[in-house]
């Protein structure tokens, strides 16, 4: 019983962290800080994933969000050299409304689903449908379409940012 | 009661989702630097993902964990296009203020 609790407690110190650094994502002022906290949060939701028994994807989530994406992120901001605070703040009411929207949009969903479903989800390490094989049969049987059609969809991305990073089309 | 004490509820997981993509929608409205909005709807991306995950947990089927899959290569070509879009933005405007882009404005 004790060990139901840790994961409770685990899952309320993750996602405390994980609030905490999205927050700090929004309202920071320099960019290069907001991608660091957003590595914060992608960590703090793989731990979360850890305890859905979704091992696969927690690691997932680490190697392509925190260090492809955000590499990449990093990479732009320093490449077009905006890590300084170069943001203007003109209109202060636009602040004041988008918090005002955010909060509402969350009291709605918090208010309408807060008591969706208070059942357990399945307890980490007894389940194995988060497990590498399980999920491989399902990606590699039901899903090998969509699987092979992604491919596709890279070159196209591919393609896409290399003909709009060139300097000038002939 | 019984029950309830085992594992961590289903709707602690929704409102950890609501909170994140609540978030995300806060820093797409209010932030004027076209990074930062990119960096918001990644949050966005994976508040939803986090969802799939628990719902995925939930009933005990692997497909909601594919499609978390299937997300994350989305979300990595639509990122790999939208820097480049960046780029030569910053390249024709000096800027990546997002309210420089008016001029497609009729």
């Amino acid at each position: 019983m004790a060990q139901d609790y840790l994961q409770r407690y685990l899952f309320l110190i993750l996602g405390f962290f994980g609030v905490l650094s999205a927050l700090m994502v929004v309202f920071t002022k320099n960019p290069v800080h907001s991608v660091l906290y957003l590595v914060l949060t992608f960590f703090a939701i793989a731990g979360e994933y850890i305890l859905l028994n979704a091992q696969f994807i927690a690691i997932v989530n680490i190697i392509v969000y925190a260090g492809a994406i955000m590499v990449l992120f990093l990479f732009v901001i320093m490449l077009l050299n905006l890590n300084k605070e170069t943001e203007p703040h003109k209109n202060p009411y636009l602040k004041f409304a988008a918090v005002i929207t955010g909060g509402l949009l969350l009291i709605v969903l918090v208010g309408s689903l807060k008591m969706a479903d208070t059942t357990a989800v399945a307890t980490p390490f007894q389940g194995y449908k988060g497990v590498i094989k399980n999920l491989a049969d399902v990606l590699f049987t039901q899903f090998l379409l969509p699987f092979e059609i992604s491919s596709i969809l890279f070159l196209a991305a591919m393609v896409g940012a290399v003909m709009l990073g060139k300097k000038d089309i002939k | 009661m019984q029950e309830i004490v085992k594992g961590i509820p289903l709707n602690w997981f929704i409102i950890l989702s609501g909170i994140l993509f609540s978030i995300g929608v806060m820093g797409v409205l209010f932030r004027r630097n076209a990074i930062i909005i990119f960096m918001s709807i990644e949050l966005m991306l994976n508040a939803v993902n986090l969802l799939l995950v628990a719902f995925s947990a939930k009933w005990g089927d692997a497909s909601g964990q594919v499609f978390v899959f299937f997300t994350m290569a989305v979300a990595a070509a639509e990122i790999a296009v939208g820097l480049a879009i960046l780029v030569v933005m910053y390249r024709n405007t000096k800027s990546t203020d997002i309210d420089v882009l008016n001029k497609l404005k009729g």
